[in-house]
């Protein structure tokens, strides 16, 4: 279990990182997406990996151990509405550049704006 | 407790969404609304400062949750004389947008204005971890929106690298919430602070790494050395009124440095000790080398001024890493003067920008400038603030600095690279200025087209220059009580007990022994609400 996690993560962490790298901006926010999908599982897994617990306490759960830590829950949830918010910021912005410069490129000056001339 | 303490977060939040809502299409209203919105928040930062200058720690507990459960706003000395700070530069760089026009260029400037006030006075006075970070999003999100204010392709595009890679900061960030809040099993600041004490020396690895990550992501947005290459550009393409507020961002992630690595990673914790301000000494002092090299070496104005913010954090933060007392004192005195004269430098760049027609800001002869003496005399002002020459506070600021590091190890690195990249810094202002005042061709030569554009108003805009500039001969003259508070300040920040005691109330909270199984720290989380309601 905690393996899989732990590989999930990473993957996705190399594969955003990688993405992030290339020079085009439509690669670049996957990449970010996926980065953000990585931290989110990652957050979970800060509160520990918990199966088939509840996360409210009703009865003796604190005292045995058996629940789920609800906090980094919640700030899963807050992480994902805000990097949902900022994709689609980004989204916008990398249309926006696109169609007023012709290009794609995320880098700025030298070839980029030669290429971009009509 | 009082309830003021979140009026700089709540009344910036009301009236943007009342300038979204019911004033969209009235710019004059517009305009009296957030101005009048921005000179209650000075009154308000006033009162305040006034309130934290006696050394009591106020704490504010959002919807009544006590501490380490809820979250608080936390203010003492420190928050809020950046609270001031930060209202008094916005009320000046508003009065120039508004001056200048800049607010008709786009839409929702005013509104998008507030919520990034919003966003960067909670960070300072927030006293929960991710909190800081839901703050640093507002602020970050306002800020992409005021970056591309007025569009054009140099800015849109300038602002896709700037959100891209305030994404991967704001990543990395949940990564460092992640590991620590994995290790302490708290994210208030208070809360871990006690908890990292605790925390037996062998088991600190991935604390350490929690620690670095951290000051890591405070150093994208401080702009530090190898992390700064989304500044320059984005800072040159954004328009100026926004470049100007932006003068506080930067400090935005220096104080943030400063709080977490004196309240949480104190000097006393021997987990961290040495590692931050080891990595943070030489990283700043490079920061500063090359913001200074490029001042010489911009080839346009906006770029330069830049680059003096580069620099301006570079120098701050050499004073903020070493850790002592008088180092932050220096270091907030610094902070206090770069902020204004990085604001100033920006709007007298933009009058000029304003007023050369196609040459812009490039360091081109061009044909002189309409109103040049006056302009060329704000330049120089904000030349000799930047650059830390005497008369004006950057001096003073410089002064403290190289004094406070005197008897360290490093001494003469420190002293070296602040004083030969002052000299650079000299050097490429007055090329930068006699290049765009003295070096213009034949007036004559542009008469034909001159009358389509008529020089924008000046004004307004010279007033908050003014006020600008006022602020800094301020804080020359009253140097001496400005310094008594921020050592208050800086003996507040050291001595972090009060702070702690002040956030978790007066006795220790009884933290439970962790059970068996999942979490540590974290049951606490869950347990503790349910014996409030039940007592």
């Amino acid at each position: 279990m905690e393996l899989l996690v732990a590989i999930a993560i990473g993957v996705m962490t190399a594969a955003g990182i990688y993405l992030v790298l290339r020079q085009r901006t439509f690669p670049a926010i996957l990449g970010v997406a996926l980065l953000s999908y990585a931290v989110n599982v990652f957050l979970f897994t800060s509160g520990r990996l918990a199966l088939d617990m509840p996360p409210v306490l009703v009865g003796d759960e604190y005292a045995t151990g058996t629940y789920a830590d609800p906090l980094p829950q919640a700030l899963v949830l807050t992480a994902i509405v805000i990097s949902f918010g900022m994709t689609a910021v980004v989204v916008l912005m990398a249309l926006g550049a696109y169609l007023s410069s012709r290009t794609d490129r995320s880098d700025i000056g030298g070839e980029a704006e030669s290429e971009a001339r009509p | 407790m009082s309830h003021w303490i979140i009026a700089p977060v709540l009344l910036p939040a009301i009236i943007a969404g009342l300038l979204v809502l019911s004033m969209r299409h009235h710019l004059g209203l517009q305009r009296v609304f957030s101005l009048g919105g921005a000179g209650v928040l000075v009154a308000i930062a006033m009162g305040l400062a006034a309130q934290a200058a006696s050394g009591a720690v106020g704490v504010y507990e959002l919807g009544g949750w006590p501490a380490p459960f809820g979250i608080v706003l936390v203010l003492d000395r420190l928050s809020a004389l950046m609270v001031l700070l930060t209202t008094v530069l916005a009320v000046a760089v508003l009065l120039y947008a508004i001056g200048a026009n800049w607010d008709a260029r786009g839409a929702h400037f005013h509104a998008l204005y507030h919520f990034q006030l919003m966003g960067i006075l909670g960070a300072f006075l927030t006293g929960d971890l991710f909190n800081l970070f839901v703050f640093f999003e507002v602020l970050l999100i306002a800020s992409y929106g005021l970056v591309i204010h007025a569009g054009g392709a140099r800015r849109m595009r300038a602002g896709v690298q700037y959100v891209v890679y305030n994404l991967l900061g704001s990543t990395l960030f949940l990564f460092a919430l992640g590991t620590l809040y994995g290790v302490t099993g708290t994210l208030n600041m208070a809360d871990m602070a006690e908890r990292v004490a605790a925390i037996p020396t062998e088991d600190t690895a991935l604390l350490r790494v929690g620690a670095v990550l951290l000051l890591s992501v405070f150093a994208v947005k401080a702009a530090i050395l190898p992390l700064h290459f989304w500044l320059p550009e984005t800072y040159a393409a954004a328009p100026a009124p926004v470049a100007a507020l932006f003068a506080i961002m930067t400090k935005v992630g220096a104080y943030a440095i400063l709080r977490v690595d004196t309240l949480i990673f104190g000097p006393d914790v021997t987990a961290t000790a040495g590692i931050l301000s080891g990595l943070l000494l030489f990283t700043a002092l490079i920061t500063l080398a090359v913001g200074m090299i490029g001042i010489l070496g911009a080839d346009g104005l906006g770029r330069l001024a830049a680059f003096a913010t580069v620099g301006s954090v570079g120098t701050l933060l050499a004073g903020l890493a070493l850790f002592t007392p008088e180092t932050t004192v220096a270091a907030l005195y610094y902070t206090i003067h770069s902020t204004l004269a990085g604001a100033l430098l920006f709007l007298v760049v933009d009058m000029v920008r304003e007023r050369r027609g196609a040459a812009g800001d490039a360091l081109v002869s061009a044909p002189p400038i309409a109103a040049g003496g006056m302009i060329a005399a704000l330049w120089f002002g904000a030349a000799i603030a930047t650059a830390g020459m005497p008369p004006l506070s950057g001096f003073v600021g410089k002064l403290l600095i190289l004094d406070a590091v005197r008897g360290d190890d490093w001494m003469w690195l420190i002293w070296t690279v602040v004083l030969a990249s002052s000299l650079l810094a000299i050097l490429g202002l007055a090329q930068a200025g006699s290049q765009i005042f003295w070096k213009t061709t034949e007036p004559a030569q542009v008469a034909g087209d001159a009358p389509a554009e008529a020089p924008p108003p000046l004004a307004l805009p010279a007033v908050a220059a003014f006020t600008l500039i006022g602020a800094i001969v301020g804080l020359t003259v009253f140097a001496a009580p400005v310094v008594a508070y921020l050592e208050a300040t800086a003996g507040q920040l050291y001595d972090p007990s009060d702070y702690i005691a002040a956030v978790l109330g007066p006795e220790a909270p009884e933290i439970p022994p962790a059970p068996d199984g999942t979490g540590e720290g974290a049951p606490t989380a869950s347990a503790a609400p349910q014996d409030e309601g039940g007592a």
